[in-house]
């Protein structure tokens, strides 16, 4: 009798762990191509998302402050950096859904890019003001870069950080004026390319699809500052300058941003500073063709995959819409209010839907970007940024 | 009283009156109230906070903690925050935010009493 009571136990714990051995096997493994993160900036937390399902994935904690984050991705796709404004760097891996390593780089960080080859994560730092160079895989320390001093003599807020081909990143000083180009051939002793009086406070930057360019939006005047990253002997010239005709700013209560691009078609769309527009411009002469007039200061202007829409969202007070600009026509096509304090704007990588994060109303709206119905909402705890892993593939991302 | 009869008030009235107005002016400079609080120290967090950062450490704007603002002027400060700073990107906030409730603001961040939920 005990004899048999034993081998019966024996094969209920054989069959369980049969079963669960099955659960295991069908979680893992499992490709990142269509899964993402979305930044609780309030809470330090991070959700992995996934853009098929459609759903949350998980939640992961200990982030530090994600009051201002960004994230660049391994170029295989598995992990997600994460940069936040005390200056955390974390390297969230998206497979195990778990934090992989973190490190505490710098007191105050804005963002950071990953190297060509995938080996090197550059972080772009505010305090103390400079660039520093990582170990992709350990988060090693491969060289701390100061910035030049501003006018008040301390270091410069980097600001504007991209990849750029040939294992260079590039950046622009805020407070200098300046546009470097660092080689990290060798990571641990990077060699600066400076260009000087680009413009008055660069406040960010982006390097064109095809790695060609770099483009730095200026703040402290009308224009923007180009680097030709095939030929940087050339130097920084000034394109559009004065495009605000000397008329009044609008006040700006949110710092637009470049990165997440929107070069398409041949054009740029690019937020202007103080004014309620959106500029276009011809990437092949850098001139203005067309000036899209929107519903507020843009923040992020974001083409659709595609190039056909190319999606606005606005600073305060504005910040609850969403516009959709047809590329053709150079109109808006559509205003939409997708929720409270709209952040960040992502789309999936071929862009048949566009993910939203709209704050004060703690969820993340995904649109389908023909019909601009909603197809989903994710509750999520303030949410900002969101990144998918589609970024590990693109130049300048 | 019918609102007909205002004008012809008696002399008690108009003191009455007065009074009231007297007090109402007082209370203006008085901190706004507890739910205008906390609208303001979402205001900071949230959108101040996108170039001071969430937690006033600083960003692309300088921090706004008890000890960085520690010695300024608060006269100086709330007029900053009101007709915000020439060459900088500080804009004025005088659209979201009157003078009182401006002065208030600077009081609350050299106390470090904002108070707000980190939400």
């Amino acid at each position: 009798m005990r004899r048999y009571a034993d081998s019966a136990l024996r094969a209920i714990v054989a069959a369980l762990a049969l079963s669960l051995g099955c659960v295991a096997g069908a979680q893992s493994p499992r490709g990142t191509g269509d899964l993402g993160i979305v930044i609780e900036r309030a809470t330090g937390s991070v959700q992995v998302v996934d853009t098929t399902a459609r759903r949350s994935l998980a939640r992961i904690g200990g982030l530090g402050d994600l009051s201002h984050a960004s994230v660049v991705y391994s170029r295989d796709g598995r992990y997600a950096y994460v940069f936040g404004r005390d200056g955390g760097l974390t390297k969230v891996d998206l497979i195990e859904m778990r934090v992989a390593r973190r490190v505490m780089q710098a007191g105050n960080s804005i963002g950071g890019a990953v190297s060509q080859d995938g080996r090197i994560v550059a972080a772009q730092n505010y305090t103390p003001g400079g660039i520093k160079l990582f170990d992709a895989a350990t988060l090693e320390l491969l060289a701390d870069i100061p910035s030049a001093p501003g006018p008040d003599g301390t270091p410069s807020k980097v600001v504007g950080l991209a990849d750029a081909p040939g294992q260079r990143f590039v950046a622009s000083l805020f407070d200098a004026g300046e546009i470097w180009i660092v080689d990290a051939r060798d990571p641990r002793a990077p060699k600066v390319e400076r260009f000087r009086n680009v413009g008055k406070q660069p406040y960010d930057g982006l390097v064109t699809p095809d790695g060609r360019w770099y483009l730095a939006g200026l703040f402290g005047e009308d224009g923007l500052a180009l680097v030709d990253l095939w030929h940087p002997e050339r130097g920084a010239k000034r394109v559009l300058p004065g495009y605000g005709r000397g008329e009044e700013k609008l006040p700006v209560y949110k710092m637009p941003h470049l990165r997440g691009w929107a070069i398409a078609g041949g054009y740029a769309w690019l937020p202007a500073i103080g004014r309620h527009e959106v500029l276009v411009v011809d990437t092949r002469d850098w001139r203005e063709v067309a000036r899209v007039p929107v519903a507020g200061q843009p923040v992020f202007v974001i083409a659709r995959p595609d190039a056909r829409q190319v999606w606005v969202n606005f600073a305060l007070p504005d910040n609850g819409k969403v516009q959709v600009i047809d590329a053709e026509t150079r109109t808006v096509a559509a205003t939409l209010a997708p929720g409270r304090a709209v952040l960040h704007l992502e789309f999936t990588p071929r862009g048949e839907e566009v993910w939203i994060s709209a704050r004060d109303d703690d969820r993340v709206v995904v649109i389908d970007t023909a019909t601009l119905a909603t197809v989903a909402t994710l509750p999520a705890d303030s949410p900002s940024g969101i990144f998918f892993t589609s970024r590990a593939a693109r130049m300048g991302f | 009283m019918r609102a007909g009869h205002v004008g012809r008030m008696t002399p008690v009235g108009v003191a009455a009156a007065a009074m009231v107005a007297a007090s109402i002016a007082a209370h203006a400079g008085d901190a706004p109230t507890p739910e205008r609080q906390r609208e303001l120290a979402t205001l900071v967090r949230q959108d101040c906070g996108s170039c001071h950062g969430m937690r006033l450490t600083g960003g692309l704007g300088p921090a706004l903690t008890p000890q960085a603002l520690a010695g300024k002027p608060g006269e100086s400060l709330a007029a900053t925050i009101v007709h915000g700073r020439a060459g900088t990107p500080m804009p004025p906030w005088r659209r979201f935010v009157s003078d009182d409730e401006a002065a208030w603001l600077v009081a609350a961040l050299q106390e470090g009493t904002l108070d707000a939920p980190l939400r």
